[in-house]
């Protein structure tokens, strides 16, 4: 028989965040409270088997209006992961123009989710 | 004053954030000829261009976006509708409106490098200049004035958008949204965040941002604490904190010093309405604001009013709502066609409840009012208005989260004669 235990924490799916409290089997989420809605559920499977989040971040531009672009994680990715992520999308600097949408890193430190711009950024004058 | 040009508008917008890009669709889509948007940064956006985190466009996209993606999507629908604008333009001085054929119109002053000074005249203004942050020298904190004292807000640009950190060892003063999103972002490019420091027993952000922003970092959260003096002479060496009663009277003996090189204001946005009060338009001394009705209208008829300068807004998405009605209402006005309801009533604040708006109603069309309340309610709870045109339950009511009330004009107009006010509330169940 394993032992089962309570966990609570704030689910952030959305502004609301609901108060949740999961009865886990290990990683196993067995029953839910405090969700008012369905991604609540799938938050939760997730943040007791694998913590999951939006990074966003910055790179270098060379020549662009700005000296900086906005980028993100297409989809949610582990949270453990978030250093090793921010440590490689530290590393790259691309020449303006940027297109809003494109990839920047290709399935960033295998997580199976690209890096991609969030922003279009023209050359240099403003 | 002379000016090079007169350029003549239908509507003109000001400020090209999230509520004046949606204002000028709507009045674009409502049939005004010449819409144009007046912006004083080289490009559209407002402060979205440097929110960069995601959490934009839940309700107006059905998916999670960050400030430039949401910004992008705008922009787009603004040209598909034909919105003019006119960037790298500030909008430096308002005339008093002037009547013409029992109507009034609007007359302002612009400067921009390319064409100087120009005189605009309108036929209806959305005013959407938004709102500015509480600044360092508001704040009333003891000591020296070193560098490193910034708004959280500031420090946002300069890493979002000027990619600098401002620095290494981080104190943040408020636990608003903006310094919430900020420790996160400070820890991302290699500071370290002391802790968030907060007078009221509650966080004032959202309870998402104090789980992901601080806790997912090991971020300490000290509520019930004020930072209260600077210590250093050219560069910030620490602050003292302190712990506050409810009153955020300062606790004997509880005075600690905490070393820092950086500190990050985030208590408190306040709307900019330096051009509204030149307008001569009456402000809501509670929200900062103006005065508006259902149609966001102002007390000066050709004005309309949307986002962050009448209230401060927790949601964009809200914003853009009701930047699309004060754009419409202002398309409608401009061609003569705007109608007023019948009825005149002032919206008051009953328990726990502040900042209503629009805090006007005439009953001329339903009316969605936005309003937060004073402490945080964590049982069932009834938010009303009465006499008994709105009644909501909700499972909690924080501080950090706007409320909805919507009243129907059927239901207002069917009021008796003698009621003329309106009265907000919150109870518990």
């Amino acid at each position: 028989m394993s032992k089962t235990e309570t966990k609570k924490f704030i689910c952030v799916a959305c502004p609301v965040g609901c108060a949740l409290t999961a009865t886990i089997d290990g990683t196993e989420v067995l029953e839910l409270e405090g969700n008012t809605c369905p991604r609540g559920v799938t938050y939760a499977r997730d943040e007791v088997a694998n913590p999951m989040r939006t990074f966003t971040s910055t790179v270098r531009v060379g020549g662009g209006a700005l000296p900086v672009c906005p980028v993100r994680s297409r989809t949610p990715l582990p949270l453990k992961k978030v250093f090793d992520v921010t440590k490689e999308v530290a590393k790259v600097s691309l020449p303006a123009p940027i297109t809003i949408g494109q990839v920047i890193i290709e399935n960033i430190c295998g997580t199976g989710t690209d890096i991609i711009a969030c922003r279009s950024l023209g050359v240099r004058p403003r | 004053m002379n000016a090079n040009t007169v350029k003549n508008v239908d509507v003109a917008v000001i400020g090209g954030g999230p509520a004046g890009i949606a204002a000028a669709i709507a009045a674009r889509k409502e049939g005004a000829e010449r819409v144009v948007v007046f912006e004083r940064d080289w490009e559209a956006g407002g402060i979205l261009q440097q929110c960069i985190h995601p959490g934009f466009g839940l309700h107006m996209f059905k998916e999670e976006l960050t400030g430039p993606e949401y910004v992008d999507r705008y922009l787009r629908l603004a040209e598909e509708a034909g919105v003019e604008f006119s960037l790298n333009t500030m909008v430096f001085s308002m005339d008093k409106p002037q009547s013409f054929d029992g109507r009034k119109s609007a007359s302002f002053w612009v400067m921009s490098p390319k064409r100087g000074v120009e005189n605009i005249k309108a036929k209806s203004v959305v005013l959407a200049m938004g709102c500015r942050e509480r600044p360092a020298g508001a704040h009333a904190i003891a000591g020296t004035r070193p560098a490193g004292v910034y708004t959280a807000g500031t420090a946002q640009r300069f890493v979002n958008m000027e990619g600098f950190l401002p620095g290494k060892k981080v104190v943040i003063r408020g636990t608003g949204d903006i310094g919430l999103i900020m420790a996160r972002r400070m820890v991302l490019e290699g500071a370290e965040v002391v802790g968030a420091f907060g007078a009221m027993p509650w966080p004032a952000g959202l309870r998402r941002n104090v789980a992901q922003c601080l806790d997912d970092f090991g971020i300490p959260c000290y509520l019930g604490y004020n930072v209260c003096e600077l210590h250093g002479s050219k560069r910030l060496e620490g602050v003292s904190v302190v712990q506050v009663d409810r009153n955020r009277r300062s606790i004997e003996g509880t005075m600690r010093f905490v070393e820092c090189d950086t500190l990050l204001l985030a208590v408190g946005l306040i709307p900019e309405n330096e051009l509204t009060r030149m307008a001569g338009i009456k402000i809501d001394s509670y929200t900062g604001g103006p005065v508006v009705n259902e149609f966001m209208q102002t007390s000066e008829e050709c004005f309309f009013a949307a986002g962050n300068v009448v209230v401060v807004y927790d949601v964009v998405d809200f914003v853009s709502q009701e930047g699309e009605r004060a754009g419409k209402a202002a398309a409608l006005y401009a061609a003569g066609k705007l109608e007023k309801g019948p009825r005149y009533f002032s919206v008051e604040a009953g328990p726990n409840v502040k900042g209503i708006s629009p805090c006007e109603l005439t009953g001329g069309q339903d009316a969605t009012l936005f309003l937060r309340v004073l402490e945080p309610v964590e049982q069932s709870c009834r938010l009303y208005a009465e006499p008994g045109i709105f009644s909501q339950k909700l499972r909690y009511a924080r501080p950090s989260e706007m409320n909805e009330v919507r009243v129907s004009a059927e239901k207002l107009n069917a009021l008796p004669p003698d009621v003329k006010a309106i009265k907000i509330g919150l109870e518990i169940l």
